[in-house]
């Protein structure tokens, strides 16, 4: 049992309000854009400076200076703005984008995340993504509960280099539902999936929760 | 009036030189100045840091710098899509600083301000902290970031007028306007050069101060990194 990527997703497009202004990451979170409530209004911000991302162009329209930050082309919508590099992390460093939605590769009890490199392995960089756990204002991960080969990722520390830390508020996986009220504080389990318990949550997670 | 040239090679050869720190305007390939770097492709200056938000891919953009060699360092964000910059990489051939995407279009930004440096949270508790000053301001830590200049920045615009002044286009803007204000000289590709008066001095995206040499490219390539498209509706 457990939740599906879409259904991670969708839990995740609960935590919108009314207005938000958002900027969503790769994987799980693209999925998102997918799953907001007609009734939510929100504005999508891309980093590579637009705000009010619309959706995929029709076939033929496509624009190579439009495109989000995984480059893909999209379209823009009556309320779209541009602006530079500079301007668009200016929002995000300001904190005037109300909340991000990000994979990760481990999270640890504290609020830590890791989701830009594995030691070893081929190095793409971090983009955009430190700035974002350390610029917005509610930082939400979205990921499978456990690696592939079952070992946790949320941890009592991140093995991984982090790209943030004491940053993160909840995390949404296949399993669960975790948050913290506070900075410095551990995770609790605040919502579990269906079939799921406490105490398999517990088991498969290696972080002390609340 | 700025000097206007119909090719990047003529525009590039009498100021490029071996060993120059270049930035390189775009995101992905959006908004990058090719014609510039296939002119410096063409002219073979060697020793290059280019500080570029990414390294384009194998054979387009910096792709085609990196896989002659001619690029000693480069100062990115995010250099995916590129093997010849893996294989040269590990090898150690290439000497790489990685940069914040945030942190390197304010390090331009205050490069063109007059800001010799600026405190930031973004990377604080990361490798991107190592070596750097960490200060307190009302309870909360933040590193030191220096700003970066240029010798020369190339950039990508929409269009300009003869005094300039350039307006960019959707999100091909991005790293090109930061940057065209840190180099010490600036060469902008455009699609067009329109006459004094068109461009409303309202919407003047950059001011042509920051501009200093025009290269006028009618019909750019505009490379397309994932096309993703929807089916229309059926009526």
């Amino acid at each position: 049992m457990g939740w599906t990527r879409t259904e991670i997703a969708a839990r995740a497009a609960r935590e919108l309000r009314d207005g938000y202004y958002v900027n969503l990451g790769i994987g799980i979170p693209t999925l998102v854009a997918n799953v907001i409530p007609a009734d939510m209004p929100v504005t999508l911000q891309s980093e590579n400076g637009m705000l009010g991302i619309g959706p995929f162009p029709y076939e033929g329209e496509e624009d190579a200076d439009l495109i989000n930050a995984g480059k893909q082309t999209i379209s823009e919508l009556a309320s779209s703005s541009y602006m530079s590099s500079a301007e668009s992390f200016a929002m995000i460093r300001g904190g005037h984008i109300d909340l991000t939605i990000l994979g990760a590769m481990e999270v640890s009890e504290r609020g830590d995340i890791a989701n830009w490199m594995i030691p070893g392995k081929v190095v793409k960089g971090m983009g955009g993504a430190m700035d974002l756990v350390a610029g917005v204002r509610r930082v939400i991960v979205t990921m499978e509960h456990n690696a592939k080969d079952g070992s946790p990722k949320i941890k009592r520390n991140c093995s991984l280099p982090l790209t943030g830390c004491d940053v993160v508020d909840m995390v949404i996986t296949d399993l669960c539902v975790l948050e913290r009220t506070a900075l410095g504080e551990l995770f609790e389990i605040v919502e579990l999936a269906p079939g799921i318990s406490a105490d398999e949550v517990r088991a498969r997670t290696e972080a002390r929760l609340a | 009036m700025k000097p206007i040239y119909s090719d990047a090679t003529s525009a590039l050869s009498d100021i490029l030189a071996d060993g120059m720190t270049l930035m390189v305007g775009g995101f992905g390939l959006c908004g990058i100045p090719e014609k510039s770097i296939l002119a410096i492709e063409a002219l073979g200056v060697r020793d290059l840091t280019c500080i570029s938000n990414n390294a384009g891919v194998d054979g387009i953009g910096l792709g085609r710098l990196l896989r002659t060699r001619q690029v000693r360092k480069m100062i990115s964000s995010y250099v995916g899509e590129n093997k010849e910059f893996e294989r040269q990489y590990l090898a150690g051939e290439l000497e790489l600083e990685f940069c914040p995407q945030g942190t390197l279009a304010e390090r331009c930004r205050a490069g063109g301000a007059g800001i010799p440096a600026f405190f930031t949270r973004t990377g604080v508790g990361t490798v991107v902290a190592e070596g750097k000053e960490v200060r307190e301001f009302g309870g909360v830590a933040y590193i030191m970031e220096e700003a970066l200049r240029a010798d020369i920045s190339l950039i990508r615009a929409w269009r300009a007028d003869a005094a300039g002044n350039i307006q960019f286009r959707k999100t091909a803007r991005n790293f090109n306007h930061p940057m065209a204000t840190a180099g010490a000289l600036c060469v902008a590709e455009v699609e067009e050069v329109v006459p004094l008066g068109t461009i409303d001095p309202d919407a003047v995206h950059l001011p042509g101060i920051f501009v200093d040499r025009l290269i006028v490219d009618p019909t750019p390539a505009k490379h397309i990194e994932f096309r993703t498209v929807r089916k229309r509706e059926a009526t």
